[in-house]
């Protein structure tokens, strides 16, 4: 049994592969003052329509450009009487906002700051965002966890620079089981020689599948390879560092993570502090056309689980399960998405295409380790500015039951009135491994609100 | 014995050691050599940024544009291969008022570069001092449709607001590279002055027709109309990003009836159908017009972009109007 995590491995290429070079650090410049501009309109003697012409619009940009000085300016006494109110004096001997404009007087300030007043504590505001996800499913199945009706999930997000070297983000997930911190990280975003560190709960990079949040899908549920091999809804999520590596080359984009995870998640369990989950992942990108391009990944996860022990050793029926513990878990994934948008018609048409092979390999207490493999092929086809198409095939093991074949298929109609909801319909028919066979409807309204950030491409 | 073998080997006799800093500070000044000479790489958001930038920064700069001029601006995907634009990226131009929020920030926390994050040394908001139109007062709700809070991003359609976007350009040039003060200088009076002598043009091109009532797609247009005197009379969306519907047409074309609107101005990345539709009721003409550079064949710079849009502008107001 290989017991060097293949994702150790990954973490080391990364450390060692840079070549740190000192950030190059730029003193701020005193921005040169920039001199106001200075018209001379010249009257010759002989003065012409045209003549007239001209100076009346250049003194029409002059008076412009004073506006735009003038608007400045006031903004800046507003943003300076607020802060002297702050400071308990309240606004000063009045300054005449008609003042003529300093020399140094930018209209094109060289300062980026926003020209907004600050001062009130307001302005630092996280973006703030909740999103709905209400799901409704009618139909057969025997294994069925949902309801007919109801508010699936309720994600809330707050996101916002901590400072000029990170970022921070969180989404709260409160569902059935109360509040949950769904992810809470820190981001650090200008660290040296393109490397890039997490730190707090997260989603993992072991794959596509994991690391969307239930209202970004591209249809109702999640594929069965997720539930199976992959924890479900909340998915390998936990608390852990992860770090990255931009590896800037000619030919395609490439990135390289490294993570290391506690392993308490619906994926890994550990019960000792010195048994960690690791997660690693390489994704190349390129693209085909400007229209077109190609996403391909490679992941691996290992890490200590929990496992139930099989029935026979059950001696009495009704007795508690019993589990074994720090038994080895891995994780093998490849994902591929291909995507086709063309430029001028963004607005009414794009294909999206992914599949994601994994392979599992739990180490079981009496049996010989139990290796399953799933997958799902996902296509998505916008055929009208606001009507998506879409088909998904479903094919899994399971983690301790790796003949126990579940198959499924989908199809599913969105409609996006805007991008703030979306409107899903959604036919699944399941053949479980049991012999069972589910057909059911589902039907979703994913709605959000407020300030939500941009998602990963 | 092989401890002192190591030692021997590890640290260098005075001589070795002399030469090792030499050809140290060498490859140090070669490197500092190679990127004083090299071009200030610069990306920005949009391709009318990008020829700004050109203009002012000529060949001391390199630059790459993220959107396309052909693309809708507001729907742009954040492609990992613009992370790699960004990481190596000196200064990022954006056009900011929220053009770019769905899009941008992200591509900005992957490119791991701290000079092109909002407030680092190499990020520069065009939007800063130029005029902006519609900024909405009182609350701003989605229900208004996709309303940029900060006031409409379309700023860069009128020349005077070029003209200050340039000047913040060169002011931030000239910041990250001082050396190059009376290039940059040189550069952006030059442009300015050919932009000052083309405004001249399309200005007494554009006068017969201040007044001249029309129709746009999107309101991408306001501050092109409001330089040259165009009065938009109503918009194909009946709130931004919002498709028309039936009843909101029968009212558009009513309107134009009313006032005798017979053009409607649509960016190359609508469909047509809609606009045609209005258009044949209401006895008007579709324009395409080019919103950014590169959004049409010859627009190839800021000054090519306004070139071809007065010009075929002056030809549809002519064919419908009876200036």
């Amino acid at each position: 049994m290989t017991r060097v995590p293949f994702c150790l491995g990954v973490l080391l290429v990364l450390l060692t592969a840079g070549v740190p070079s000192p950030a190059a650090a730029q003193a701020p410049p005193v921005a040169p003052p920039a001199a106001p501009p200075v018209v001379s309109p010249v009257v010759s003697p002989a003065v012409s329509p045209q003549d007239v012409q001209r100076v009346r619009d250049e003194l029409d940009r002059l008076r412009r450009e004073f506006d735009a000085l003038r608007r400045a300016y006031d903004e800046r006494l507003i943003a300076l009487e607020q802060r002297l109110a702050q400071f308990g004096g309240g606004p000063s001997a009045p300054v005449a906002p008609s003042a003529p404009p300093a020399p140094s007087a930018p209209a094109a300030p060289a300062d980026p700051a926003p020209q907004a007043a600050a001062g009130t504590s307001k302005v630092f505001n996280p973006d703030i965002s909740v999103n709905g996800n209400f799901l409704a499913a009618a139909g057969r199945n025997p294994f069925a966890t949902l309801g007919p009706l109801q508010l699936s999930e309720v994600e809330a997000a707050f996101q916002a620079a901590v400072d000029p070297y990170a970022r921070a983000d969180f989404y709260f997930a409160i569902g059935h089981e109360g509040i949950e911190v769904e992810e809470g990280f820190i981001t650090f975003t200008s660290l040296p020689s393109n490397f890039q560190l997490k730190a707090g709960k997260m989603r993992a990079q072991f794959g596509k599948m994991n690391t969307l949040h239930t209202h970004s899908l591209p249809s109702a549920d999640r594929p069965l390879v997720t539930g199976n091999l992959v924890g479900g809804d909340e998915g390998l999520a936990d608390a852990g560092l992860s770090l990255s590596r931009l590896v800037n080359n000619p030919w395609v984009f490439l990135e390289l993570t490294g993570e290391v995870y506690a392993g308490q998640s619906e994926v890994f369990q550990s019960t000792h502090r010195s048994r960690l989950a690791y997660v690693g992942r390489a994704r190349a990108y390129k693209d085909l056309t400007e229209s077109t391009n190609i996403d391909i990944g490679t992941s691996a996860a290992f890490g200590p689980a929990t496992v139930d022990l099989p029935e026979p050793l059950i001696s009495a029926p009704g007795a508690p399960t019993l589990q074994a513990v720090g038994m080895d878990k891995r994780l093998i994934g490849i994902d591929a998405t291909f995507r086709y948008r063309p430029l001028e018609r963004a607005i009414y048409q794009r294909l999206n295409v992914r599949a994601e092979l994994i392979w599992s390999r739990q180490e079981m207490p009496t049996t010989p380790a139990e290796r399953a493999f799933g997958m799902y092929v996902n296509g998505e086809y916008q055929f009208a500015r606001r009507w998506y198409i879409g088909a998904r095939a479903d094919r899994s093991g399971r983690v301790t039951e790796a003949d126990a074949i579940d198959t499924g298929a989908s199809v599913f109609l969105t409609f996006w009135p805007t991008e703030f909801s979306q409107v899903r319909g959604q036919f699944r028919h399941i053949r479980f491994a049991e012999g069972v066979r589910a057909n059911e409807f589902l039907f979703q309204f994913n709605f959000s609100i407020g300030a939500h950030g941009a998602h990963v491409f | 014995m092989w401890r002192s073998h190591s030692r021997g080997r590890l640290f260098l006799n005075p001589l070795r050691r002399c030469l090792a800093g030499v050809a140290f500070a060498g490859a140090l000044a070669v490197v500092d050599a190679a990127a004083e000479t090299a071009p200030l790489r610069i990306v920005a958001t949009t391709e009318d940024l990008a020829a700004l930038a050109r203009e002012v920064g000529g060949d001391r700069v390199s630059v790459v544009a993220l959107a396309s001029g052909r693309q809708d601006p507001h729907q742009v995907d954040p492609k990992p291969s613009f992370i790699s634009a960004l990481s190596g990226a000196d200064l990022l131009i954006v056009v900011g008022r929220e053009l770019e929020v769905a899009w941008l920030p992200v591509l900005q926390t992957g490119s791991r570069n701290g000079k092109v994050q909002v407030g680092g040394s190499g990020y520069l908001d065009a939007s800063i001092g130029v005029k902006i139109l519609e900024i909405p007062t009182g609350q701003v709700t989605r229900a208004m449709g996709d309303v940029h809070a900060q006031g409409n991003p379309h700023y860069w359609l009128d020349p005077a607001n070029g003209r200050i976007i340039a000047r913040s350009i060169r002011d931030k040039l000239t910041q990250l590279v001082p050396a190059d003060r009376a290039y940059f200088d040189q550069r952006y009076a030059d442009f300015d002055e050919r932009l000052a002598a083309a405004e001249h043009h399309w200005d007494a091109a554009l006068a017969p027709y201040r007044g001249a009532k029309l129709v746009t797609y999107h309101r991408s247009w306001p501050n092109f109309m409001e330089r040259w005197g165009l009065e938009v009379i109503g918009y194909v969306e009946p709130k931004p990003g919002i498709p028309a519907p039936p009843s909101h047409i029968i009212q558009l074309v009513e309107e134009m009836k009313r006032h005798g609107a017979r053009l409607i101005v649509v960016e190359p990345y609508w469909s047509l159908r809609t606009p045609a539709s209005i258009a044949s009721r209401a006895g008007a003409e579709v324009l395409v017009l080019a919103p950014s550079v590169g959004a049409a064949a010859g627009v190839t710079d800021y000054i090519q972009l306004f070139e071809y849009n007065v010009t075929h502008l002056v030809e549809a107001l002519r064919a419908t109007t009876d200036r």
